[in-house]
């Protein structure tokens, strides 16, 4: 079987991947909507907390979907097309974080540079492989030139609260989501055009320690760390979470230039990225007053919490990007 | 054919920088005559709301438009003609005005004018005979009033979008509304009064910028209000106002 894998092509190595995802998606779909029609038969008393998971639960599907087929759709189209897509991503991910963050009127001249010129420009210049000028595109230049143009606008109340919020947001759904999509151009030797199945290690193994997590903390339960900020923050779960991410890394060592210890490190470094760093993002929805960047749709800025999934992702990307660039040199 | 192609460009440019989401509480997205009144905060607003509507409403839904903004240039006059199907309202109701014709319609034939809002007492329809009748007002209604595109649109059964606080505001809370959603409701008695709160777009395109910035709105239904038998015109406008406002915390 392996011997059989080996031999393919990468293409079709990571045709395989996708044919696995869609596969294990299409069992999990499927699984779920005979459970649904059996539910709808019962009558009982529970029925209703039941159906309220069963729609949490259908919700999640979707996303993971809706993620698969865009990830095999950036995939088929080529680098290019990954990176507009994470573009996208990072675009819509920034409006749901400008939307909740009160700005004033002198900060909009700000925030036009911030989405239509810092956030193409950033994706350009991953697209086109400049690395050293994109790790510090926007923590030089862009953090220098934003509070200029806010100064112009001729508006000192609360200045440094407007700003720091505005760079926030462009470190994490820009900065943080760019390094997505510059894992598919890193040039390992021996590993030319398989950049697809990093973005596939370090998403995996990202959302797995977040499910682990989410799922450990719920079924039981400790006392928080931090419960002002996350009522679900526990230390045992957490490193739970992040062993079982790390493990999983370890064991996907063959689709990475990885030897099992240095994928075993690197997804355990990724994985406590990730997650404290959902637990930041926290921090910030409780300073605004809110629990979700999205609140199931029913919040009054109808953000969809796209935010909520990727926050993990945006932390983890940066630090996974640059210790695999440091440790083997590239 | 080119107005249609315009109406997807815009529809989805503004969903793009916007989302344009339309929360529906208090009443289903329902194709009945309505007459939507809204918070007013940019010239966006009208975009926006059109923009929420599913696409079945919108095609009956005529927005209002202020004449002297949306026809300042031949694309804007086009783009709100054409894509909007817009009914156009001067806001500057023409203040030399030779005296109303009847005492009955004193009330109806006020411009919504600074003695509208006033909140004095009202001097027509509390006459002590029985007040006239919706068609009666609406065959008083003198030629020039700005009122008379709008009872146009109503009369040919569309729906229409109004924002009675005749300005933009500037602070959080609307302005006090104006007298012509009042004339409208006495006019139109069996037309469904839906509240709606536009949030954010003031954000989006602030007075005097040119390109707007991608930020979440939306737009909230809630439930209709009726204009009750012997209600007056000030207590009706402020129960108006705050079933608007109240939809900002739903």
């Amino acid at each position: 079987m392996n011997a059989f894998l080996r031999n393919l092509t990468a293409t079709q190595q990571i045709g395989a991947l996708f044919l696995v995802v869609f596969g294990l998606l299409s069992i999990v779909t499927i699984w779920a909507y005979v459970r649904m029609l059996r539910e709808q038969s019962s009558d009982d008393p529970q029925a209703e907390a039941d159906a309220l998971e069963a729609k949490r639960f259908w919700g999640l599907l979707k996303t993971s979907w809706a993620m698969a087929t865009v990830f095999w759709i950036g995939w088929a189209l080529g680098d290019a097309v990954a990176t507009v897509l994470f573009a996208i991503v990072g675009f819509f991910a920034l409006r749901e974080f400008i939307t909740l963050s009160p700005t004033r009127r002198g900060d909009h001249r700000s925030l036009v540079l911030a989405f239509f010129v810092v956030l193409p420009l950033q994706f350009w210049i991953v697209g086109s492989r400049h690395f050293d000028l994109f790790t510090v595109f926007i923590p030089v230049y862009v953090f220098l030139a934003l509070p200029v143009v806010s100064a112009l606008a001729n508006d000192p109340q609360r200045f440094l609260e407007r700003n720091a919020k505005l760079q926030w947001g462009i470190m994490v759904c820009v900065y943080g989501m760019s390094h997505v999509p510059a894992l598919l151009l890193l040039d390992f030797p021996g590993y030319k055009d398989k950049g697809a199945f990093l973005v596939f290690f370090l998403v995996f193994v990202v959302q797995t320690c977040m499910v682990v997590q989410h799922l450990l903390g719920r079924r039981f339960p400790h006392k928080p760390v931090a419960p002002q900020v996350s009522q679900s923050f526990q230390w045992v779960s957490w490193l739970a979470g992040v062993a079982v991410g790390g493990l999983v890394g370890g064991l996907l060592t063959f689709i990475t230039p990885f030897k099992p210890g240095q994928a075993l490190g690197m997804a355990l470094l990724a994985c406590v990225a990730g997650s404290l760093g959902h637990l930041v993002m926290k921090a910030l929805k409780r300073d605004r007053g809110i629990t979700s960047w999205g609140m199931q749709g029913m919040s009054v800025t109808g953000a969809g919490g796209l935010l909520d999934r990727v926050d993990a992702l945006c932390f983890a990307a940066p630090v996974f990007f640059h210790s695999v660039r440091w440790y083997f040199g590239l | 054919m080119l107005a249609k192609l315009m109406s997807l460009l815009l529809l989805g440019i503004v969903r793009f920088l916007t989302g344009s989401q339309a929360r529906w509480y208090g009443c289903p997205p329902k194709a009945e005559q309505r007459i939507y009144f809204a918070n007013h905060q940019s010239h966006a607003d009208m975009v926006l709301i059109w923009a929420a509507l599913p696409e079945e409403l919108r095609s009956i839904t005529r927005p209002i438009a202020a004449k002297d903004y949306w026809t300042k240039t031949p694309f804007r006059q086009w783009i709100t003609t054409a894509v909007f199907n817009a009914v156009y309202v001067d806001r500057q109701a023409t203040p030399a005005r030779p005296a109303p014709v009847e005492p009955v319609v004193a009330g109806v034939a006020l411009p919504e004018s600074e003695t509208a809002s006033a909140g004095g007492p009202d001097p027509a329809p509390e006459a002590p005979p029985k007040p006239p009748t919706p068609e009666a007002l609406r065959a008083a209604l003198p030629e020039g009033d700005p009122l008379a595109p709008l009872v146009k649109a109503l009369e040919s059964g569309d729906s229409i979008v109004i924002f009675p606080e005749g300005t933009r505001g500037h602070g959080e809370e609307p302005q006090p509304f104006k007298s012509g959603l009042f004339k409208l409701a006495q006019m139109f008695p069996q037309v469904v009064l839906v509240p709606a709160w536009i949030n954010n777009v003031q954000r989006v395109m602030p007075k005097g910028e040119v390109v707007p910035v991608p930020i979440l709105c939306s737009v909230t239904f809630g439930a209709p209000i009726q204009l009750e038998p012997d209600e007056e015109r000030r207590p009706f406008l402020d129960r108006a106002r705050r079933a608007v406002i109240a939809l900002r915390e739903v």
